[in-house]
């Protein structure tokens, strides 16, 4: 048995070498943590966008410079807030979607990314709702017309392989969402999953089988999520007429 | 006597590579392993194997952590307090573990974000704490390094060949996510064997019950009873 003075000197001696050794490695690999995380991040708004990729290449062949080059050259970044006014001085990537949803409604903030390539312009637009298990998320890129979808992307924490992480994992799913729109006859009706499969050609997409909590989410999320940039598009619109 | 045996082993290598030490590699991967005999570490089994390179990328991980871990433990072994043993052992996994975690995070974060929780749960794995307690405390530092190393390489084998059957089975695909993706069947002609135009394969759906985790379990079961109808000695004659 040893005596406590050396029990706690071993314990605090070998905590400090840890502690210092760990440190280290932190600082040496944080730059390029950071950075890997940034083009991660990207590469999610881009898939969005993936059909009207330069080249017609798809996110997974962009190499992270061509990444960080497309953002650069093609992507414009704007934040909103609730009532649909650009707040200046901000980035979209500043907005992490998970603190803002912790926040209440009227004090978020919105991401809005503005994809532009051969003249077209595609709105790029971050929502985020709770899956089966955990958060699930994702980008919905509309055509300039704010109804059209031109593409989806999705993402979640933790649901279950096989059924609900087929969001992600099946491209086909996110495909679906091409060419639906959110409007009918002007009125706000977003995109919903439906559970054995679409009826209406427009404004459905169909769902996973297993995974009706998971394709619940997705709903809800666009839902709700589609609805906080409205008052936003709503100004673009009316600009968009004047000049008309 | 006593002065005998100091001697002794003052002269034995430090490093060596006996019988036993060939043992210690090769008992974990069959006759002792981790997973299918002791049936340690199911619950990341479970979870990464649905494709094969988290699974290699995972295994990876854990060869690195209880081999170091091991090696670290067994050359402090006479040092630590018995008393708090377990603590000390867990801030020696842990910080393996960030290690692990930060190296990753640097050089491959999307692997890094797919395995998520999972690489942190290496510190409960029971693998890792068994061969600690069992093993390095009472060994010296290069047998209890290789010991970690093959009862690592036992989990890793066994995840792999889960990983392998799931993937091509459930997806029709290998090492997909890695750069050396193998598109082997499915509906396009991506793939090697293109059910769409092959008419010999139309008949074929990737099965989707290979990528609920629950087909690991299966797979894992199978795997236990194909290696104990041939390696009678594990039976329990009871």
């Amino acid at each position: 048995m040893q005596s406590t003075n050396y029990i706690i000197g071993f314990i605090i001696a070998l905590t400090a070498i840890v502690a210092v050794a760990l440190t280290g490695l932190r600082e040496a690999t944080k730059t390029k943590a950071a950075l890997n995380e940034e083009i991660f991040d990207k590469r999610a708004v881009l898939s969005a966008v993936e059909d009207y990729l330069p080249e017609g290449k798809q996110v997974g062949d962009l190499s992270d410079q061509e990444v960080v080059e497309t953002f650069n050259q093609q992507v414009e970044q704007k934040v909103l807030n609730m009532e649909g006014k650009v707040v200046p001085g901000m980035d979209a990537e500043d907005i992490v979607m998970a603190k803002e949803r912790k926040l209440p409604e009227p004090q978020r903030k919105l991401p809005l990314y503005i994809y532009n390539q051969d003249g077209n312009k595609f709105y790029i637009i971050a929502v985020r709702g709770n899956g089966l298990w955990d958060e699930i998320w994702g980008f919905i890129a509309l055509e300039s017309d704010l109804n059209t979808i031109a593409g989806a992307s999705f993402d979640h924490q933790g649901e279950t392989p096989g059924l609900g992480a087929e969001i992600k994992d099946n491209p086909g799913f996110a495909e679906q969402f091409q060419g639906k729109k959110i409007f009918e006859n002007g009125n706000y009706v977003s995109v919903k999953v439906m559970k054995g499969g679409a009826k209406d050609e427009e404004h459905q997409v169909d769902g996973i089988s297993g995974a009706t909590v998971t394709c619940d989410g997705v709903t809800e999320m666009l839902q709700r999520g589609i609805e906080y940039y409205l008052p936003y598009f709503n100004t673009i619109r009316q600009q968009g007429m004047l000049v008309q | 006597m006593a002065e005998i045996t100091t001697e002794k082993e003052k002269k034995e290598p430090i490093i060596e590579f006996g019988k036993t030490e060939r043992k210690l590699i090769a008992d974990p991967l069959n006759d002792n392993n981790p997973i299918t005999v002791q049936v340690l570490g199911i619950c990341s089994a479970l979870a990464v194997t649905s494709l094969v390179y988290p699974s290699v990328v995972m295994s990876v991980a854990v060869i690195f952590v209880l081999g170091f871990s091991s090696l670290f433990t067994s050359l402090l072994r006479s040092y630590i307090p018995k008393q708090v043993r377990m603590i000390v052992q867990l801030v020696i996994i842990a910080s393996l573990v960030t290690v692990v975690e930060l190296t990753l995070k640097s050089v491959n974060y999307p692997i890094y974000k797919q395995l998520s929780v999972y690489i942190g749960l290496i510190i409960t794995n029971c693998i890792v704490m068994g061969r600690l307690e069992a093993f390095a405390m009472a060994n010296k530092p290069w047998r209890s390094f290789l010991d970690g190393i093959g009862n690592g390489l036992g989990y890793g084998a066994i995840l792999i060949a889960v990983g392998t059957i799931r993937e091509v089975f459930g997806k029709g695909s290998l090492f997909a996510g890695s750069p050396i993706e193998l598109k082997i069947i499915g509906p396009s002609t991506d793939y090697w064997i293109d059910t769409v135009n092959n008419g010999w394969f139309s008949w074929y759906a990737n099965n989707n019950l290979m990528v609920l985790p629950a087909a690991a379990m299966f797979i894992i079961g199978i795997l236990i009873w194909i290696q104990r109808s041939y390696n009678t000695k594990l039976v329990d004659v009871s």
